[in-house]
This record gives structure tokens, C-alpha cells and sequence, in this order.
């Protein structure tokens, strides 16, 4: 439904997006997850026409963004990262404006309304001034303005940002809900609620797609190599190095001797398993394992292998 | 034409939300008839050329207070975003919030037909018609300094700066008649044309020529489309 082509965006000398390309069908959840400045936010404001792309194209059905800009916003919603909203409207009138400027009035109005309201539990605040709202209905309020007009698309710029873990869980379950009949691509830093939403992860680092799969194909492909954890007593050094001759599929990664034990970690294709190999040489070594762990990498491990930075600092 | 409705409703609650606007049409008000009576009473004539030469005095602060948050309370706001990646021309946007403002102006501007009331009343001979191109020139300055404090309002995301930079356009309008004795002879046609104060002043003495409305109209038509440019140049910053 929705392809990205190429596309590039320069601010001045700087290269935000560098020429990215990927594919986003419908009824999709994708989450879109990258570090500060990583061009998250810019490749969204591209594809809702907020920006022009310097090169590269977004297309959505057979319209593109460059010569059709009108009408791809017309089945696009948007929830912009801060959630700007004119804070002296009553939430209805804030809602009834979106619907106008879409074209939806009268009867059509009060169906939508009342939808989007019971979507995003506004009863109790519809007649309510938008900037008398807490931020967690101030959230809600948003995205029922993204979705007023019933669009194909959702694009959600971290949408469960500064929301109690409650209000999270029911924005969680109203985007999974709107995910089976739209196609919803959030961006998130996150990345448990990444995890917890989404179909598919793509993952953006200094401008360009590094990762795109589902969270289980992610962690998959980034375990082709897997760590092996020992602590041993009654292990000489030189034996641990003697290892590798005897078992090929093993590649000693750090070995760390204190007083009484070694500490190993060992290292092996995920399409192997050599552990009972292991346990026997160790057996015939006299050695005493007290401890043998796999060490398996979760999606914050892949997300700070791809982006190089520490996920708890990123917002783009 | 129904996007321009909307954002024009916007932008009127949005006015009529705050005090602003009622701050603004009680103290015009007050202003424009304490400066009229006050010299109604003195000179004695069925006119109303003192009122004429006070309002374009009390635009020149007032308008740029009224326009100044248009466009650069969105851009502060963040909202901004969400009207633009909306359905809607960025030309639309500017009428809408245009005639929003002008809207605004002319409710103040017929609060002082109160003194028209008064002259009808205690006045002899009275030129209509002169009251009314009169109106009708304030009408039009006050469209082309809503149009300057739009542009201005498009500029930058400070309110403040929005409404220094639109005193400073509409007073160089203003200013240019007075001018003249400091330009070479073969400009002075030239700067007297772009003059607001040559086109009101006209107007105001019962002078409906078609020279003026094309100067209001095409000062108008200008800084609203340079405001639409500036508001479409987002996109390629």
C-alpha cells in the first residue's frame, strides 16, 4: 500500500535520510524505531506531506507525495511526536474542526464522533477545553483526531509517550485493534512497547535502514553467533585454549581466571550446538562446571548493536 | 472555498475565546471616540474627516496586535504541523486566517459608525457619500495592514517579534506622503502612489477612483501571496 522509494532529505549540508526504501502493506503494524536524530521523524513528515524529499518518492496506491500530496493526506491520519493541539477548543469542537477541514459534517460528523469517542474512552471529557485535559487524554484526543475521518493509513509519532502504564495498555490494545483493518506505522523509543504492538520492525540509524523483519527475525538473524557461558573449577588456562582443536565448532571468546574458578565464554554458530562436546571435554579434563548459560540477546541488545547508541537515550 | 470557512471559524473562536478581541473592539472603541469628540466639538463641521484621521493613526498599533499570533502562535504551538499535513491548500490556510483578522477589524471599524449616528443628528448638510467612500477606504487600509501583519505573523514563531516587524511595514506605508520633501522630483509620483495615507486620504474626501482600490487590492493580493509562499517553504527547509 504504501512503498518508500529512494527517498533522501537534506537540511542544508546535513543528509537526514539517505536514500531509504521499504514496503508497508496493509492491515500491517509497523514500528519505526531509531535514535535521536536518526531520521525517524523526518521520514514520517515526509510521507504525510509535512516535507518534500530532496530525492526519492513516497507512493501510496498508485499516488505519489511529490505530485499528489492532497490526496494522499486525505487517507492518511497523523499524530505529530508533541501532540500539538489548540488547547483553548472544547474536544469536540477540536474533533469537529478535523472532521470539517475532511469534509465530514452533519450526520456523517455525529457517527464519527461518536465512534472516535467510544475508540478512545472520551466520554467523560468531550465536552471538556482540550487544555483542561490530562496528558493522558490529551494523547487520545490526538489520535482520535487522526482518526476522525476513518483513514487508511495511521502514522503515530511516539504515541504512548508521558502515559501511565494503564493508559498504555489501552492505547496498545486500541492499535492493535485498529491494525487488523489499517495499516499503522508507529514510531516509538520504547522498545518493549515496540515489541509488545508491532508486526514488523524497522529499524533507522543515521539516516538509513539497518534492520527490517519481525521481532523474532530480528533476534533470529542476530544470533547467528551464540555465547556460552562457563564457570569452571580445576581449569588450567592452556586447556581452555586447547579447546578449540578438539571441538572446531567453538571459538574462545574471553577467558577470565580468578583464584579458584575460570570464567569462559565460548562462541558458536547458531546452526550448531557443540554443549555436549563441551560437557564431555570437560568431563575428560577433571573439570568441575559449576555454571554453563546460554546468553541470548533481546531486541535492546540488537537495537544498540544496530544504532551503536544506548536505547534509553533515544527520541527521534 | 469550505476549507477557507473553517479555518475562518477557527481562527474567530479562537479571538472570541480569549479576551483579546473584547480588549480590542472596547479599547478601539475608546480610543477612536475620545480623539473624535474631542475635535468634533471643537471644529464645529458636519464631517467626519476627524474620525478618518485618527483610525489610520490607531490601525497602526492595533492591527499588528490582532495579526501578530495568526500564523506564529501555530508555529510556537507545534500545530502548525497538524493543519498542514491536513488536506488543505496553504493558500486556503491564509485566506482563511486572513479574513479571520479583517473580520475582526470591521467589527471595530463599524463600532465608530455610533459617531455617524451622532452627526446625523446634531449635523446639517452632511456628505453622505464622502462617509461612505471614507468607510469604505478604512475598510480597505485595514485589509492591507491585516495583510502586512499576517506576513509578518508568517515570519517567525515569536508573537513579539510578529508585531514589530508588522508596526514596522505598515508604518512605512504610512509614512511614505510624509516623505515626499526628501525624494528626488522624479520619485516622488511613485512613493506618493505607494502610499496608504495618499489612497485613504483621497477616499476619505469623497474620491472613488479605481487607481486606489487596484493600490488596496494589489498590496493585498501581494502579502498574501507572499505569505502562502512563506508557509509552503516549510517543506523544503
Amino acid at each position: 500500500m504504501i512503498r518508500i522509494d529512494n527517498l533522501s532529505k537534506n537540511y542544508g549540508s546535513v543528509e537526514a535520510v539517505k536514500s531509504i526504501s521499504f514496503s508497508l502493506g496493509d492491515g500491517e503494524i509497523v514500528g519505526f524505531l531509531g535514535a535521536n536524530g536518526a531520521g525517524k521523524s523526518t521520514t514520517l513528515k515526509i510521507m504525510t506531506g509535512y516535507l518534500t524529499p530532496t530525492s526519492g518518492n513516497v507512493y501510496v496506491g498508485d499516488k505519489n507525495i511529490i505530485d499528489d500530496c492532497l490526496e494522499i493526506q486525505k487517507s492518511v491520519g497523523y499524530l505529530p511526536e508533541l501532540n500539538p493541539l489548540y488547547s483553548e477548543m472544547k474536544v469536540h469542537e477540536y474533533l469537529k474542526f478535523h472532521a470539517a477541514i475532511r469534509g465530514i459534517e452533519g450526520t456523517d460528523f455525529t457517527y464519527a464522533l461518536k465512534k472516535v469517542v467510544a475508540d478512545c474512552s472520551l466520554q467523560g471529557v468531550v465536552h471538556r477545553t482540550v487544555g483542561n485535559c490530562s496528558k493522558g487524554y490529551k494523547q487520545r484526543i490526538g489520535l482520535a483526531a487522526a482518526m476522525i475521518h476513518d483513514p487508511k493509513i495511521l502514522i503515530l509519532d511516539e504515541p504512548v509517550t508521558g502515559l501511565d502504564p494503564n493508559q498504555i495498555v489501552e492505547i496498545r490494545g486500541l492499535i492493535k485493534k485498529l491494525g487488523k483493518e489499517k495499516l499503522v506505522l508507529m514510531s516509538s523509543h520504547i522498545l518493549q512497547e515496540i515489541q509488545a504492538t508491532v508486526d514488523r520492525i524497522i529499524i533507522i540509524d543515521q539516516g538509513s535502514i539497518v534492520a527490517d523483519g519481525t521481532s523474532e527475525e530480528l533476534i533470529s538473524d542476530s544470533q547467528s553467533m551464540i555465547q556460552l557461558h562457563l564457570d569452571i573449577l580445576n581449569a588450567e588456562e592452556n586447556d581452555i585454549q586447547d579447546m578449540k582443536a578438539v571441538i572446531p565448532a567453538i571459538n574462545v571468546k574471553t577467558v577470565k581466571k580468578s583464584e579458584d574458578n575460570v570464567k569462559v565464554t565460548l562462541e558458536y554458530q547458531h546452526t550448531s550446538d557443540p554443549r555436549k562436546e563441551v560437557f564431555n571435554y570437560a568431563v575428560d579434563k577433571g573439570w568441575v562446571l559449576t555454571e554453563m548459560s546460554l546468553s541470548r540477546k533481546n531486541l535492546e541488545d540488537i537495537f544498540r548493536n544496530l544504532t551503536g547508541k544506548n536505547s534509553g537515550e533515544t527520541d527521534a | 472555498m469550505r476549507n477557507i470557512f473553517t479555518i475562518y471559524k477557527k481562527e474567530l473562536h479562537s479571538f472570541f475565546s480569549s479576551p483579546m478581541a473584547y480588549i480590542f473592539l472596547v479599547v478601539f472603541a475608546l480610543v477612536n471616540g475620545y480623539f473624535f469628540n474631542v475635535q468634533f466639538f471643537l471644529i464645529n463641521e458636519s464631517d467626519m474627516r476627524a474620525l478618518f484621521g485618527i483610525i489610520p493613526l490607531v490601525y497602526l498599533f492595533f492591527i499588528p496586535a490582532v495579526s501578530m499570533g495568526l500564523i506564529s502562535r501555530e508555529k510556537s504551538l507545534g500545530t502548525i504541523e497538524i493543519i498542514s499535513t491536513m488536506p488543505i491548500l496553504e493558500r486556503d490556510i491564509v485566506i482563511g486566517k486572513y479574513l479571520a483578522g479583517l473580520s475582526l477589524i470591521l467589527v471595530g471599524l463599524l463600532s465608530t459608525l455610533i459617531h455617524y449616528l451622532t452627526l446625523i443628528n446634531v449635523g446639517s448638510t452632511i456628505d453622505h457619500g464622502a462617509v461612505f467612500t471614507g468607510y469604505l477606504g478604512l475598510a480597505l487600509l485595514g485589509g492591507v495592514y491585516t495583510s502586512v501583519g499576517l506576513f509578518a505573523s508568517s515570519l517567525t514563531e515569536n508573537q513579539v517579534v510578529a508585531f514589530i516587524v508588522g508596526i514596522a511595514i505598515v508604518l512605512i506605508f504610512f509614512m511614505l506622503d510624509k516623505l515626499l520633501f526628501f525624494m528626488p522630483s522624479s520619485m516622488t509620483g511613485i512613493v506618493q502612489y505607494l502610499s496608504t495615507d495618499f489612497h485613504v486620504s483621497n477616499m476619505s474626501r469623497g474620491v472613488l477612483d479605481t487607481r486606489n482600490l487596484v493600490y488596496f487590492g494589489s498590496v493585498i493580493g501581494f502579502f498574501l501571496s507572499i505569505t502562502t509562499r512563506i508557509l509552503e517553504s516549510r517543506k523544503w527547509s
